[in-house]
């Protein structure tokens, strides 16, 4: 992999150019904290920020999602499936567990068996720009996921921040021919790879949280009956705000909003930390209780995902360690299964 | 006089060794900066883990409700007004509690640090009585206390726990003279478009996690109107219409009934200003029926009063 740069003064030059050709999203403030929008100029993008408040992975896989209208008229059912957008796509300014995220959403939406078209058309029109973390939180623990600061999962590009410009490592094909066209991209010079050199190692060095989460799920593997879940729930609220918020939770639901004579369709998300979560049509709910609930979530993450896609669903972004309303810290969680 | 905190694990201590309670619900220390935890002991030998302090800001009554043994809560002022109210509803009976009363002197809000520091991480928060010594990884910083607190602790005048069994500690001075409804009126001021515009401002933040419903110890139907799948009586999006509707019923159902613990606020992820209506309703309630709810066991709720002398024909 070679290495450019591009000096920061004319990062907004670059992502000005992009959006004409591209739809751009790039972090921005707003109502308080950081989100991903479109932008139109590249002077809206914010570089220095921690992470959004809510994952990027709302552009593929939105809150709620169109699958279809329908009408019915004089000829009878009409069914009109949504258009999709010509236009290619760019996100800029994701953070490289963000980005890992998406690769690991690839595996329920994107795969060799199944491809769902509504995730799919989005996806895979779009380039990833990350920038690597220089200030990870306390509460980052991607190190112990197989992720990092610095991680180039799931990007095209990756930029690390030295000062004064950027060392822009292409790790895809597509990143590499965008940084072709561009002509803010330069050779860096050794000074620019050393600068780098340090800065990846003072921000490794940041992240003091560790889980050995591969021992996880080994403990996992036989804990389904444990009485730990008997009580690990207990101060858990039974909201969505750590799988709303979370990059790699991607549960579902369809409903459908019905007029007299038509209606749509929709995706939802949907989250086990709800009452209608697995409730079935006969009333029944295998998950009856915020136990099942609880110990799906965990299990999910740390067993079920990495038996079908040899990963974990967790890419230590904190989101929901930081959000939590009563403090239930999943490290603290993990933790407490290794002791088991 | 000794720490609050060893108050509170020599009483929770007292109360399981006499097996006067099976459980007791209290804080624990939290795993971030100026964050505390619920925490629940069954056993002697784990109340050294609970604590006491200003970030104690989760309202314990709310789990309280569909216990069968016998509980021992630490209440601040706001807890136990909840607790009147689920008594009154028949939620929880008196006699099943044990209520460790804890004068508080407000909560700190955490978000407003984080605000004030504009994005720099706090590492470590130590706690003195009146100061916050906040440390970061290039910066050292000693604040006040009293202008990070919550907005509802802002305006509290229950400081004081209304009911309890024991109380741990000196009884803290009430504030006089607030005017708790400042920002009610304000509101009220407005001209329709503009209340409207403001109430879907912050609608329009929300993402439908119910952490304010699952965190508010009111909010607890059997089938919350938003979960009913059949009949659907509200659509499952996050546009304006259907947040709208979730935001306004919610708190049209807590009329009469919310204690304005702020526990609806604390929880939202998304900073949204959830008291600006069921505060409102609250001084509804106060004007029109003269009731304020959580004061004291004997009032009786308008929701469940009946009265011959009701001015309102329709009611007779």
């Amino acid at each position: 992999m070679k290495e450019m740069k591009i000096v920061k003064s004319e990062l907004a030059s670059f992502l000005d150019s992009l959006t004409s050709e591209y739809k751009v999203f790039a972090p921005v403030k707003r109502d308080g904290f950081v989100a991903f929008q479109e932008i139109h100029s590249g002077g809206e993008a914010l570089l220095d920020y921690v992470n959004s408040k809510k994952p990027p992975k709302e552009i593929f896989l939105p809150q709620s999602e169109v699958l279809f209208t329908y009408r019915l008229g004089g000829e009878g059912l009409g069914i009109e499936e949504p258009t999709f957008e010509d236009k290619p796509m760019v996100i800029f300014g994701i953070r490289p567990c963000d980005a890992r995220s998406l690769v690991i959403l690839d595996n329920i939406f994107n795969s060799q068996e199944y491809k769902d078209v509504y995730y799919t058309n989005k996806r895979e029109k779009t380039s990833v720009i990350a920038i690597g973390c220089n200030q990870p939180s306390s509460t980052c623990f991607c190190t112990s996921l197989g992720g990092g600061p610095f991680s180039p999962e799931g990007s095209d590009l990756l930029l690390i921040d030295i000062d004064q410009e950027y060392v822009v490592q292409a790790v895809t094909d597509r990143g590499e021919k965008l940084v072709k066209k561009h002509s803010q991209f330069r050779q860096v010079k050794p000074r620019g790879l050393s600068l780098m050199q340090k800065v990846t190692q003072k921000a490794e060095a940041l992240i003091k949280s560790k889980v050995e989460t591969g021992k996880v799920k080994t403990k996992l593997d036989g804990m389904f009956e444990d009485p730990f879940w008997d009580w690990l729930h207990e101060k858990c609220l039974g909201c969505a705000v750590c799988t709303y918020l979370c990059p790699t939770c991607h549960c579902f639901d369809i409903a459908d909003e019905a007029t007299d004579r038509g209606g749509r369709r929709l995706r939802i998300w949907d989250t086990c930390a709800f009452p209608l979560f697995t409730l079935e049509a006969s009333g029944v709910n295998p998950r009856p209780t915020n136990k099942e609930r609880m110990r799906q979530r965990v299990m999910h993450k740390f067993k079920y995902f990495v038996d079908n896609h040899n990963v974990a669903a967790c890419v230590g972004c904190g989101r929901c360690i930081k959000e939590c309303p009563v403090n239930l810290d999943m490290r603290a969680v993990l933790n407490s299964i290794l002791i088991r | 006089m000794p720490d609050t905190s060893v108050m509170i694990r020599d009483t929770a201590k007292k109360l399981l060794d006499e097996k006067r309670v099976d459980l007791i619900i209290g804080f624990e220390r939290g795993t971030l900066p100026l964050r505390s935890t619920p925490c629940f002991v069954r056993r002697s030998e784990e109340t050294e883990r609970l604590i006491w302090n200003a970030s104690c800001e989760n309202n314990l009554a709310r789990y309280l409700r569909g216990r069968k043994e016998k509980v021992g809560i630490v209440a601040k002022g706001c807890d136990t007004r909840s607790i009147i109210s689920l008594i009154k509803e028949k939620q929880v009976a008196r006699e099943q509690l044990f209520i460790i009363g804890v004068p508080c002197h407000g909560m700190i809000d955490r978000r407003k640090i984080e605000a004030r520091f504009d994005g720099k991480e706090i590492l470590e928060a130590d706690e003195e009585t009146e100061r916050l010594i906040l440390k970061g990884s290039d910066f050292t910083e000693i604040v006040n206390k009293a202008e990070f607190l919550h907005n509802s602790c802002n305006i509290c005048s229950y400081k004081n726990p209304v009911i309890y069994d024991i109380l741990i500690g000196d009884r803290v001075e009430e504030e006089q003279g607030i005017d708790e409804y400042e920002e009610v009126k304000e509101f009220e001021a407005q001209p329709a478009d503009k209340r409207w515009q403001s109430f879907t401002n912050e609608v329009s933040k929300c993402i439908r996690c119910y952490a304010c419903r699952n965190a508010c110890p009111l909010c607890y139907c059997q089938e919350c109107f938003v979960d009913s799948p059949q009949p659907q009586w509200i659509g499952k999006t996050t546009n304006l219409s259907d947040t709208s509707i979730f935001h306004i019923v919610r708190a049209f159902h807590t009329a009469g009934r919310c204690v304005d613990c702020g526990a609806c606020d604390r929880a939202c992820p998304m900073g949204i200003d959830i008291r600006k209506l069921t505060k409102k309703i609250e001084r509804d309630v106060k004007e029109l029926f003269h009731y304020q709810a959580g004061v004291n066991l004997e009032d009786v709720p308008p929701l469940a009063a009946f009265s011959l002398d009701d001015p309102q024909q329709f009611i007779r």
